[in-house]
């Protein structure tokens, strides 16, 4: 199967300049210089590529948006990987960072942005000292600084380390945060692409989105889009993690069957196919699939949203029949109540009473009422709030209650797990 | 919200040369007037300088260098869940029991520290080599259950594995 972000992942010293040279490194950028601007926003139009980071909105459109005013302009590479389940991105960081380089520099040259940020979560140190060489070799190539390839186009680039918020994941509570200010989203409108960093018009794209550029400018748009499925084009990495043989990163066209993945990729569910109770698809805030939907649903944004949960990030989160999908639930709702930035009262306060209701029905000391309080709560969350972490908090309770009621039923009347 | 605690030392805490060399490389990442983006940064610095927490002077001393009211480094310091505002041990031992790493059994990684460091979340040791706290999804899922000590992520782990890298620290 084809690879685009991990196809040099396995090379020994990938991450230096020479190695990514040597397997055609920046030969898309320089291809890319004797396009214009416009040119290549049409190419990844043309590609299809959604984005990478859970919403999956188009790049290529995302990009068409900025203004053409003499503001100055602002790409953001958003690697603040935090969504529980995912670490996809990581490895790009640490293994190919000139792929993302180069994807940045060509978006960068795109929407004439002068300037670039990639905010890495802080946690990834490690990551962040690979990405930081990575930079300071490209600045000594050339390939960034004011005289890009010797074309007298400028575009520098720093890498900016986060503080522990998952919020800032989310875009605007991003800019916010690489202002210096507490990472707290703001209110859209206006977009990041009108007003953004700086106030400035700001592209926002994923590590996986931008590493994919290089690809889809050296082959075209249109290669891209015969990967995948229609409306799902391109290759996706997903974050297999939990209740398999062999958990992983696995870098195939979006479409595939989420039992091939699992099975052919993944080593297989713990205990056999029929030992799976349910799949969190994209990562923790999407609803969970019982193993009836896994038998048959295909990794693509459409299949994924009509079966009622979201491709998101790509991390699937398999548990096999020794779960109590109560406790496991309650251990999210327990997350997204630390991470609430606590600006919005129906998500502040929500996100604490999901997580108090949830584990008290898991102790066994749930009431009768209760799962339909938290239904009644979620539902005073979903829609209701600045950002989309409130969602992300009622989602996978409401897709749990949806899919194993009989369970939560069990606990409230029982005072106990039906599982363990 | 937690208190900022003050230095017990009475030293003001001062960057090295060093120190204020790596400040400048941080101001240029950003554009001149825009100076405040460079307080993340620099608060990561101080507290790798300065023992690996912020006092409340040391945070008053990164408003002084970035140019920002003491306020604003104080509520930036206070929402980020990296900066500690209370000493801890030489060794912050961050385990993560978020969904991924308990459905490989976290519990028992946790289980396994508490015993060889006699320590709950929260605490530090009393020779202040250690402190142990939870910590949520660091994103190395596919590897989990793992744990982060300082900068250095240890993944696919069992309770044998923990008990040898904690006593392989120097």
């Amino acid at each position: 199967m084809t690879k685009i972000v991990y196809k040099h992942i396995h090379l020994e010293n990938s991450h230096t300049l020479a190695v990514y040279k040597s397997v055609g490194g920046y030969q898309a950028l320089e291809k890319a210089l004797t396009l214009s601007g416009d040119d290549i926003i049409d190419e990844v139009k043309r590609s299809g590529i959604r984005g990478r980071g859970g919403a999956g909105f188009p790049a290529g459109l995302k990009w068409s948006f900025i203004p053409k005013d003499d503001r100055a302009k602002y790409l953001v590479c958003n690697a603040d990987e935090g969504e529980p389940g995912t670490c996809k991105d990581r490895d790009i960081l640490r293994y190919v960072p000139h792929q993302l380089i180069e994807g940045m520099i060509i978006a960068g040259y795109a929407v004439r942005a002068e300037r670039g940020y990639i905010y890495i979560r802080g946690e990834f140190y490690r990551e962040a000292e690979r990405l930081q060489a990575a930079i300071d070799e490209a600045y000594a190539a050339g390939y960034l600084g004011d005289n890009v390839m010797g074309r007298g186009i400028r575009f520098d680039l720093a890498v900016h380390r986060g503080g522990g918020a998952y919020v800032c994941g989310e875009e605007t509570g991003l800019i916010e945060s690489l202002e210096g200010k507490k990472g707290q989203p703001r209110l859209k409108p206006p977009f990041p692409a009108n007003i953004g960093l700086y106030g400035g018009p700001t592209v926002i794209n994923n590590v996986e989105t931008l590493t994919s550029v290089p690809d889809i400018i050296m082959n075209g748009g249109a290669w891209y889009s015969s990967l995948g499925v229609d409306k799902s084009t391109g290759t996706k990495v997903f974050a297999v993690s939990g209740h398999v043989n062999k958990p992983g990163n696995y870098e195939v066209e979006l479409g595939i069957p989420l039992k091939v993945l699992l099975e052919e990729y993944a080593g297989g569910v713990r205990g056999g196919w029929d030992n799976l109770k349910g799949v969190i698809p994209g990562g923790a805030s999407s609803p969970v699939f019982t193993k009836t939907v896994c038998e048959t649903i295909t990794m693509d944004y459409d299949a994924i949203g009509k079966a009622g949960s979201m491709l998101g990030s790509g991390a699937v989160i398999v548990m096999d029949r020794s779960v109590c999908i109560v406790r496991a639930i309650a251990r999210l709702s327990r997350f997204y109540r630390h991470e609430s930035c606590g600006q919005c009262s129906p998500c502040r306060e929500g996100t604490g009473w999901l997580s108090q209701i949830m584990q008290r029905i898991e102790q066994g000391k749930g009431v009768r009422g209760d799962i339909d309080l938290l239904l009644s709560v979620a539902g005073n969350i979903q829609g209701k709030t600045i950002c989309a972490l409130g969602d992300a908090a009622a989602m996978p309770v409401v897709g749990a209650i949806r899919a194993f009621r009989e369970e939560f039923e069990y606990h409230v009347e029982h005072g106990r797990c039906m599982v363990a | 919200m937690s208190e900022l605690q003050k230095s017990s030392s009475g030293v003001p805490p001062r960057f090295s040369e060093e120190a204020m060399r790596q400040v400048e490389v941080i101001f240029q990442r950003y554009p001149a007037d825009r100076r405040d983006s460079a307080v993340m940064p620099v608060l990561h610095l101080a507290q790798k300088e300065f023992g690996g927490w912020l006092s409340q002077e040391a945070l008053d001393y990164v408003a002084e260098v970035v140019g920002m009211p003491p306020i604003r480094v104080y509520e930036v310091a206070t929402f980020y869940t990296m900066y500690n505002l209370k000493p801890v041990g030489t060794y912050h031992v961050q385990v993560c029991t978020n969904i991924s790493c308990w459905l490989c059994a976290s519990d028992e990684i946790v289980r396994a520290l508490q015993n060889k460091l006699q320590l709950s979340f929260g605490e530090s040791s009393k020779d202040g080599r250690f402190t142990l706290s939870e910590v949520e999804c660091l994103g190395a899922c596919v590897n989990a259950p793992m744990l982060q000590i300082n900068d250095d992520y240890y993944e696919n782990l069992t309770p044998a594995k923990v008990s040898e890298i904690i006593d392989q620290l120097p």
